[in-house]
């Protein structure tokens, strides 16, 4: 019997997981994917907010501020790479000034510091690449970049560290009521618990109305990317925002935390929830886009175009409540839920301890986890210290993020241990740079192989039927 | 302190040793990031190798193997599974291996034989789902011929290099169905010998002026849409057609890896995407040199070779202060002649000069000029983008001449 189940293993659940298990709790995650951060939390802009743009007196405004102020300390406790690069949002006419002057005023109301509207000469000496046609822009100097899909890897690495279990490829089709609590059940498996928190992201509304409550719905919105070559990654150091509209914040143009330059996203109301295909007309309308806020777009830079499903709540704010004794539902998180996400975790345990749950601060809590970048962050007499006492840490394997074969073993050990090509791409970088995996993917597929005593058959891009091999050739000798 | 640090131990790194040896350069370091010497080659398991350069048909492996052997002979140091991570424009070369760790050498002399990568998908903005199937050929080549691994069953290529076309039987013969292979322009940059043994030979269609649009399946590839391209290359839309297959091979263009050459300021080709050199593959860092594919790329490792041993030479020459430099000409070319090398001649001597075409062309004349005068012409049956071209030039035409133009002509 677990105290707590958490159904989803993205950066909500990953960081309820993680403020939670500072309590002598039993914790489990359930997530039905092979990975952890599939979802919503694997592609997005990765911006923490400043939090000038949700509505005054919203729980998104409230958790986005606050949560914005306490990312860049839970960055650094969880190895996590955060960077306060500030963001700009720009405008051309009278009409964007009159928006921006609304998210200023709206921003200071939030309770956001340093806000400052920005003339053309103080824009174009802040980013000397933006367009001449920007004339002014809203400059919030507390927007910042961060790993999203490390935040959350890293957050349920150091849960598990403190006890929390994390079943994978668990899907959660029923909800029964119990005496002490409830029943989570697969298809196959089952588990029971006391308390139930629903993080399944844009499937928040299913797994609610699993547990009898459909007072919500969750629609997908997509929003397409285009990521370019490192050498593009100094186009603009802050990040860039249009001004706003009705469908969200415009397409942007950032720097990432590694980087590469990110160009997108857009958005478009769809039905299907697993449909993250990117589309002709997505991708050729984010290049030009971005020839509008920039004097001139790199071509031909390229490295990968990639899609994200918002999971848009029918309330227009956060859902965070519990509909029934037990049962928490945090639906609805879509921007700035990542920004939000260290202060909605501290949030739900304030729910659950004023629910009647009792809760022991552990003795032993290990608050920081070896990040995933030791090795690439390390001085070099650290780093030879590192490879005389490991040589794989001295042989390249990606050779375009200088990923070493000693940083894809500790992703293959490490909590939450990656399984597939992605989950290694998604801790390491191997893979992720300008060839995208050429040279280096059979030689991960072998070390996956090799470390799970599994066949090279039976390695995944991403669990389930994404095998990448198909078989051997005639003249493979182990056939 | 070493005389001459080598970058990469395929077959340009291994003759640019060796002819630097030859010349009595002994104080030789090729580091390669493999656990092999041989480059490419060692992937490259069909016959084809070395018609120019031994009169016979070898294959990959065995091509390398006779220069391995000659290495191993002289006694030149190889360190293997050593990556370099930097390179300065003062010649500190910073590597790693799991033996030494990070180590840093200084060398009077660089040669960069790098090589060159694979351009993905991501490059070309191909729209639809990103499942499990999709491979650059190098890759699938890689695995199928150094692995014993099979990268799908029911295949469709993208592109008309030469590796494509090699995949296309190789995967053929070992079983798979190639359902055809897509080119976006309306003619191969492949050879014209492997479009007639790997695909003709085989019954596999090859259609020239397509593309791939979309891709689906949502765990592994499920099939493609293709379509027709304008004269722009824009995809037609009525031409769209879905292709049942579960894996996409890519063979859409190779690019020189020049991040090191760009870490030691050597200037690059915005054409060639590799180094600009001279008649001696000198870069524009004195002392750095450059050859193979990461210099452009090569269809012929014949040719690798050649170039390698000019570098090789030259490095040698460098190291004894002995390379000369009495004039400055630069090479122009007129677009239909897309690039030379070298783009640069820097002494009086005969200086055999690579071209590429943009386009195939039949009856050409290839014109060499001062500017002004012609200085030389050669008739040409047909020329294509896919088959590296050159001209000699002599010493006399050099004399007096401050800039050279390469320009086609259809007669
Ligand atoms: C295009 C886009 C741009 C964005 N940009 C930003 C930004 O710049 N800044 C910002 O702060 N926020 C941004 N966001 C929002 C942010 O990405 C999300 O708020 C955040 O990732 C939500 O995390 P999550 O854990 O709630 O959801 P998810 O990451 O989607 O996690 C939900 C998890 O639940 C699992 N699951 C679902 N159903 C079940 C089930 N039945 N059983 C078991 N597991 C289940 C899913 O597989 C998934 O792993 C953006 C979002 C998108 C899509
Ligand atoms: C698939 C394919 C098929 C071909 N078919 C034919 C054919 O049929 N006939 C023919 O004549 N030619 C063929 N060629 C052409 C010819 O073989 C190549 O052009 C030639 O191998 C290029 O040699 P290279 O030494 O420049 O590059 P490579 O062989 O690629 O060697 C470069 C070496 O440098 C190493 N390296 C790169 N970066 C680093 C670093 N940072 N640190 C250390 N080491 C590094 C690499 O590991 C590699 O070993 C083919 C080429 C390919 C790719």
């Amino acid at each position: 019997m677990y105290d707590v189940v958490i159904i989803g293993a993205g950066v909500i659940g990953g960081m309820i997981a993680r403020a939670l298990s500072r309590y002598d709790l039993k914790i489990c995650v359930l997530e039905k994917e092979n990975d952890v951060a599939m979802g919503s939390t694997k592609a997005n802009s990765a911006i923490i907010h400043a939090g000038f743009d949700a509505p005054v007196g919203s729980l998104k405004a409230k958790l986005n501020v606050q949560g914005s102020q306490m990312m860049e300390s839970v960055c650094k406790e969880l190895g996590v790479k955060y960077i306060r690069n500030g963001s700009l949002v720009v405008g051309f006419n009278d009409t964007d000034l009159k928006t921006i002057l609304d998210l200023y005023n709206r921003g200071k109301k939030n309770g956001v510091n340093g806000l400052k509207i920005l003339n053309s000469e103080e824009l174009h000496e802040l980013e000397p690449a933006l367009s001449r046609s920007a004339h002014f822009a809203l400059y919030a100097p507390t927007g910042a970049i961060v790993c999203p899909y490390g935040l959350a890897v890293a957050a349920i690495g150091n849960a598990m560290d403190n006890g929390a279990e994390l079943k994978c490829n668990y899907n959660v089709k029923s909800i029964t009521k119990t005496d002490l609590g409830f029943e989570v059940s697969s298809y196959t498996e089952k588990v029971s618990t006391k308390y139930i928190i629903n993080c399944a992201g844009l499937f928040a509304d299913e797994v609610s109305a699993l547990a009898n409550d459909s007072s919500f719905t969750i629609r997908p919105r997509k929003g397409e990317y285009i990521l370019l070559d490192k050498e593009c990654g100094k186009t603009v150091t802050h990040t860039i925002f249009g001004p706003p509209s009705s469908m969200g914040k415009g397409i942007l143009v950032s720097p990432t935390v590694d980087g590469n330059l990110l160009l997108g996203p857009t958005s478009v109301d769809f039905n299907e929830k697993d449909n993250k295909d990117t589309t002709q007309v997505g991708l050729s309308s984010i290049q030009s886009k971005a020839c509008e806020y920039l004097a001139t777009v790199p071509t031909g830079k390229n490295i990968t175009s990639f899609c994200g499903l918002r999971a848009v709540g029918s309330t227009g704010d956060f859902i965070i409540e519990s509909p029934q004794k037990g049962f928490i539902n945090v639906a609805g998180i879509e921007s700035p839920g990542l920004s939000a996400s260290p202060a909605i975790a501290e949030y739900v345990v304030d729910m659950l301890k004023d629910s009647g749950i009792v809760m022991h601060k552990k003795k032993k809590y290990i608050s920081t986890r070896p990040s995933a970048t030791r090795f690439r962050d390390a001085s070099l007499e650290e780093k030879n210290k590192m490879i005389s006492d490991n040589p794989a840490y001295g042989k390249i394997v990606c050779r375009c993020e200088k990923i070493t074969e000693g940083e894809i073993l500790d992703a293959l050990r490490t909590n939450p241990k990656a399984t597939d090509l992605d989950g290694i791409k998604r801790r390491t970088r191997a893979q992720m740079g300008r060839c995208q995996g050429g040279f280096c993917t059979p030689y991960i597929i072998e070390l996956i192989a090799r470390e799970n005593g599994i066949s090279f058959e039976s390695v995944t891009k991403f669990g389930a039927n994404s095998a990448v091999i198909t078989g051997k050739t005639k003249g493979n000798p182990n056939l | 302190m070493k005389d001459l640090v080598i970058i990469g131990g395929g077959p340009a790194g291994m003759s640019a040793a060796l002819s630097a040896f030859d010349c009595g350069i002994k104080d030789i370091l090729i580091l390669e990031r493999d656990s092999h010497l041989g480059g490419v080659l060692q992937q490259c398991i069909h016959n084809g190798f070395g018609l120019q350069k031994f009169g016979e048909e070898l294959t990959g492996p065995e091509y390398a193997f006779r220069y391995e052997e000659k290495i191993i002979k002289s006694g030149i140091e190889v360190k293997l599974n050593t990556m370099v991570l930097d390179i300065t424009e003062d010649k500190t070369v910073t590597a790693t291996n799991p033996h030494d760790g990070i180590f840093q050498i200084k060398a009077k002399a660089v040669i960069l034989a790098m090589g060159c990568r694979e351009r993905p998908r991501g490059a070309l903005n191909i729209a639809g789902s990103r499942p499990a199937g999709i491979f650059t050929a190098g890759t699938a080549q890689k695995l199928v011929n150094t692995k014993g691994l099979l990268p799908g069953k029911s295949v469709v290529i993208l592109g008309s290099g030469d590796i494509g076309l090699i995949m296309a039987k190789r995967l053929t013969l070992e079983g798979a169905k190639v359902k055809g292979v897509f080119e976006l322009m309306p003619y191969s940059g492949g050879l014209a010998r492997n479009i007639q043994q790997c695909l003709n030979d085989f019954n596999i269609p090859l259609r020239l002026s397509h593309t791939v649009v979309e891709v689906h399946g949502k765990e592994r590839v499920e099939g493609i849409t293709v379509a027709e391209v304008d004269e722009k290359r824009v995809p037609i839309e009525s031409t769209k057609e879905f292709i049942p297959c579960d894996t996409l091979l890519l063979s859409v263009g190779l690019i020189p890896e020049n991040e090191l050459s760009k870490s030691a300021n050597v200037k690059i080709s915005p054409v060639t995407n590799g180094a600009l050199v001279d008649q001696n593959r000198q870069t524009s860092v004195s002392g750095i040199f450059a050859c193979g594919n990461v210099l452009h790329v090569h269809d012929l490792v014949d040719f690798v070779s050649d170039e390698a041993e000019i570098a090789g030479k030259s490095a040698a020459k460098y190291i004894n202060n002995d390379l000369s430099d009495s004039t400055e000409i630069n090479i122009f070319t007129d677009g239909k002649i897309r690039y030379t090398v070298p783009q640069r001649i820097t002494d009086l001597t005969d200086v055999k000069v690579y071209f590429r075409v943009n386009n195939i062309y039949k009856n050409v004349n290839i014109k060499v000029t001062d500017g002004i005068n012609t200085l030389l012409t050669k008739k040409r049956p047909k020329v294509s983008p896919g088959e590296m071209e050159s001209v000699t030039l002599k010493n006399d035409h050099l004399k007096n001449v401050k800039e050279l133009h390469f320009s086609l002509e259809v007669v």
